[in-house]
């Protein structure tokens, strides 16, 4: 099976046609950035995207993406290693805890400004529904998407 | 009683020690602490020399680094290479609390290192040589404050003695700051790294005579610093138990009884060894602990989507004869049965409490709130590699040093045969205090012959959990004429595994606030059955305890029509310690203060927009004292909107602004999120929730607005994970009162009928 990630074609070997995006990734590419939390697309740490927009990978069979566009969290920064906005972001607000969920959080709001440069708190709970954060950052995750949103301007 | 039985029973006497052991090490039972303190130089491979300071027992640690050929010391505390880089070591598990950046501050900050020039590793396992090596009780930051001081004073008083020797002049004329030593008068100065080799070769100095800093010279302690490990998270770097792959390993999942205490009877493993990627499958015996390795059937495949999808197919039948038949429902009920007489045991008495009210204004209250899982969103995993003789593991937990002892005696191997590296957790709430996820991947590893990856999947991980207990109160009170809490009985109901002592975090201290400001008081107890395994959440029992005492203590001033603020601070009365020479103890100043500064930001009295109302709660657990206001409205559909929540504590002086910020930002949604639609039904000793869609944590939309405020003092500082956490419910739901009329006294608020 060939998957294009983060701009590169990739082989994968022997693996079974249903399983999971997530973990092809973690296990077979070693790209261990999205992570696994509950299997069935409830928590949104597994968020990657699929030609731009947010999917839970864990609910995504691999063998349904070959030949389409799939960035993960080591894809996001530019490839001069140039952090996205949201990653300065989430550094300059401080706003993980245990980091855990951060990935999928940062792929969500990732697409959310590319389809609205200037969310609002609405629209904001709207993108961002499908990401749990058990630690509860959600006061900073919303602080660091405007401030993002308010950079990309400038 | 069974074997088995006996091993689920006295399992919990293994969480109640940790507990003991996380409570036992305040900073007055660690005075001793700062004397065990001390320095070795030693080389460092290229040429250059770096410091290196050591906790713990000396003899231990020289031992433990004799071997002369060892270019690099991985004990070290603190290294200074001649370049002028500054490596920190950070000793105790990263869990979300913070404390990989508050410990490597506090050593900088009396170093006097630029911040910018620090480098912050984990270090490694060895608690002869580290001490304590956990996360629990929010006891990281006492139990270390002094020994991690002295370490960078230590530091910085050889490189000064380096300097001052190195210009003739005398120490006293030389100052630090920003990794730079300068002379005063005459303005020469030399960075740490050029001063590194010279400073290694003096002679240590006297931990004695080190100066530290007064509380207002401090630069970096109490800023706001972003988390050393911010950037690796953002770019999804390799760094939690889950990331880790050793070569050659496979991949693991195991199937337990869901009610604990089964055995496997019969299991369908041929069917499941021909199945697609799988390598073996077995049956593990386990111990018959639940905090070791209880027993179940184990998957061994070459991904974990094979494991998982082989495991779909798999059929056990479970021998329940020792099983839980544990049942929330039956418990409810025998606890409703309860309420209206007193429990057999009377845990504390003041004064006298019937006499008290006979006189009083009085109101009764009946409180019951859930069992609750932790739910960390990193599911529990492991990598062990069991080699025969030795055995290396790489895993999130809360409590490295204990998990070492354990692994190595269920094993049956001597602890320096083990090796532990401990990784970034993905949250730990107290359920990563235990270890039996640990001791599994080591069976397994053990069993399978080669080094496994054990993963539990979102199912396994809310079905076998060490629960927050549920429970209940059932209170009697009284005010006087002048609306004065004079009498105060509680009735609580609680669980016990072994018919003796009550399950972890089901116990209540006699002397748990109102007790010893109260006139006339009376504390009994009931112990009801319980066989599922439980296990402190974040902050043990206070969790629970704080949503009914300070509910109730709200029905009692507004029964006596009294402002709560007023009635809460007259409670309080002259500022004092409440357990003398005790200052990790309440003090009703503390608390007063922290009452009065929650009001004064909220706006306590002012008036608010229409239907909407303000709700006020005090709690002290793990050393902090906090209240919090929250703004909440309620429309006619019972909907609820936490508007703001507004947060005092006084830990002490602060570490990390930004950290110590975070951590009450997160109790707050973490309190609201539980209180509000979060609960386990148990039944047949069965776990009826086994995924997020039936265990709804609260999401951006519904998060509100924190505010938080400290008072910051010259008290030793104390842990802020936990104490934000208590005081959450009960404000929201005094608010709800207050806008309503609605007395919540059970939780979920789902269950009388609330939605957000």
């Amino acid at each position: 099976m060939r998957l294009n990630i983060n701009g590169q074609d990739l082989t994968v070997n022997d693996v079974d046609e249903a399983t999971p995006l997530l973990w092809v990734l973690r296990d077979h590419l070693n790209l261990v950035g999205t992570k696994y939390g509950c299997g069935v697309a409830q928590c949104g740490a597994c968020t990657v995207h699929l030609n731009g927009s947010p999917v839970r990978s864990c609910s995504v069979p691999a063998s349904a993406v070959v030949g389409q566009k799939i960035t993960t969290i080591e894809g996001l920064a530019g490839a001069n290693g140039k952090l996205h906005p949201l990653q300065a972001a989430w550094i300059e607000h401080d706003v993980p805890q245990c980091g855990y969920c951060q990935a999928g959080q940062l792929m969500s709001a990732a697409a959310l400004l590319k389809e609205k440069p200037n969310p609002t708190d609405a629209d904001i709970d709207a993108a961002m529904s499908g990401n749990l954060c058990r630690c509860g950052t959600y006061q900073r995750i919303r602080k660091a998407i405007h401030a993002a949103a308010q950079s990309n301007h400038e | 009683m069974s074997a088995a039985e006996h091993s689920i029973f006295s399992s919990d006497d293994y969480v109640r020690e940790i507990m003991r052991a996380a409570e036992a090490q305040t900073p007055r039972a660690l005075a001793g602490v700062s004397r065990r303190t001390f320095l070795k130089l030693t080389g460092l491979a290229g040429g250059g020399l770096v410091l290196a300071f050591y906790m713990g027992d000396q003899t231990t640690a020289l031992a433990a680094t004799a071997d002369a050929d060892q270019p690099f010391i991985p004990n070290a505390f603190l290294r200074i290479y001649p370049d002028g880089r500054i490596v920190i070591l950070s000793k105790s598990p990263e869990i979300g609390q913070g404390i990989k950046t508050a410990f490597p501050m506090i050593i900088a900050e009396e170093l006097d290192a630029d911040w910018s020039h620090v480098a912050v590793e984990q270090a490694p396992v060895n608690p002869a040589v580290y001490g304590r090596q956990s996360a629990g009780g929010s006891r990281s930051i006492p139990t270390a404050w002094d020994q991690l001081r002295r370490a960078g004073a230590a530091g910085r008083a050889m490189l000064v003695a380096a300097a001052a020797k190195e210009w003739n002049v005398a120490e006293s004329e030389c100052t630090t700051a920003n990794s730079v030593v300068t002379h005063t008068g005459s303005g020469k100065h030399l960075t740490y790294g050029e001063l590194a080799t010279k400073a290694a070769a003096l002679p240590v100095p006297d931990e004695k005579l080190l100066k530290l800093k007064d509380r207002k010279d401090f630069k970096l302690l109490g800023s706001r610093v972003s988390g050393v490990d911010n950037l690796s998270i953002v770019t999804g770097r390799p760094l939690f138990g889950i990331d880790q792959v050793v070569p050659n390993m496979q991949y693991a999942v195991f199937e337990k009884c869901p009610a604990v205490g089964g055995k496997v009877k019969s299991a369908n493993l041929e069917e499941i060894k021909a199945l697609p990627g799988v390598k073996n499958v077995f049956v593990v015996e386990g111990t018959g602990k639940p905090t070791e390795v209880m027993p179940g059937v184990a998957i061994v495949a070459t991904s974990t989507w094979a494991a998982i999808s082989a495991r779909r197919k798999l059929r056990v039948e479970w021998d329940e004869t020792s099983a839980s038949k544990d049942s929330w429902s039956g418990a409810v009920a025998a606890a409703a049965k309860l309420a209206k007489q007193s429990g057999a045991e009377t845990l504390k008495t003041v004064g006298d409490f019937d006499q008290g009210i006979a006189n009083a204004k009085t109101v009764e209250g009946f409180y019951t709130y859930p069992f609750v899982p932790h739910a960390p969103l990193e599911p529990q995993n492991t990598t062990a590699w069991h080699r025969g003789s030795e055995l290396e593991i790489w895993s999130p937990t809360q409590t490295a040093d204990g998990a070492l002892k354990l692994v190595a005696a269920v094993m049956g191997l001597a602890q320096e045969k083990v090796t532990i590296h401990q990784t970034r957790a993905g949250g730990g709430f107290g359920r990563r205090l235990m270890n039996d996820y640990m001791c599994e991947a080591a069976q397994i590893s053990k069993q399978a012959g080669v080094p496994i990856k054990l993963q539990w999947t979102r199912e396994d991980d809310m079905q076998h959990d060490f629960y927050r207990v549920g429970g209940f109160h059932s209170f009697k009170g009284g005010v006087d004429k002048a609306g004065k809490l004079i009498a105060w009985q509680d009735h609580f109901i609680t669980f016990s595994a072994d018919g003796q002592k009550p399950v972890s975090g089901g116990d209540i201290a006699a002397d748990e606030f109102p007790a010893l400001l109260v006139p006339n008081f009376r504390l009994t107890q009931t112990k009801l059955p319980l066989q599922i395994p439980c296990g402190p959440w974040r902050a043990p029992r206070s969790n629970a305890i704080a949503f009914a005492v300070q509910s109730f203590l709200h029905e009692l001033s507004s029964a006596a029509k009294r402002d709560h603020l007023d009635f809460l601070l007259e409670i309080m009365g002259e500022p004092r310690w409440l357990t003398p020479n005790n200052e990790f103890a309440l003090n009703t100043g503390r608390a007063a203060g922290v009452l009065k500064l929650a009001a004064e930001k909220a706006g306590w009295g002012r008036t608010l927009p229409k239907g909407h109302a303000l709700g006020l709660a005090f709690h002290f657990s793990h050393a902090g004292h906090f209240a919090e206001v929250a703004e909440v409205s309620v429309d006619a559909n019972k909907k609820i909107t936490l508007h703001k929540v507004t947060v005092a504590g006084d830990i002490g002086p602060v570490v990390n602004m930004s950290g110590a910020e975070n951590q009450c930002q997160g109790a707050v949604v973490d309190g609201f999120s539980t209180a509000m639609g979060l609960e386990l039904a148990i039944e047949n000793g069965r776990i009826e929730q086994t995924n997020f869609d039936r265990y709804p944590i609260l999401r951006i939309k519904h998060a509100p607005q924190v505010e938080v405020h400290f008072i910051q003092s010259d008290y030793v500082p104390t842990g802020v994970g936990e104490p934000a956490l208590p005081p959450v419910a009960p404000a929201i739901c005094n608010a709800i009162f207050t806008a309503t009329g609605h007395r919540v006294r059970t939780l979920p608020l789902k269950r009388e009928g609330f939605t957000i």
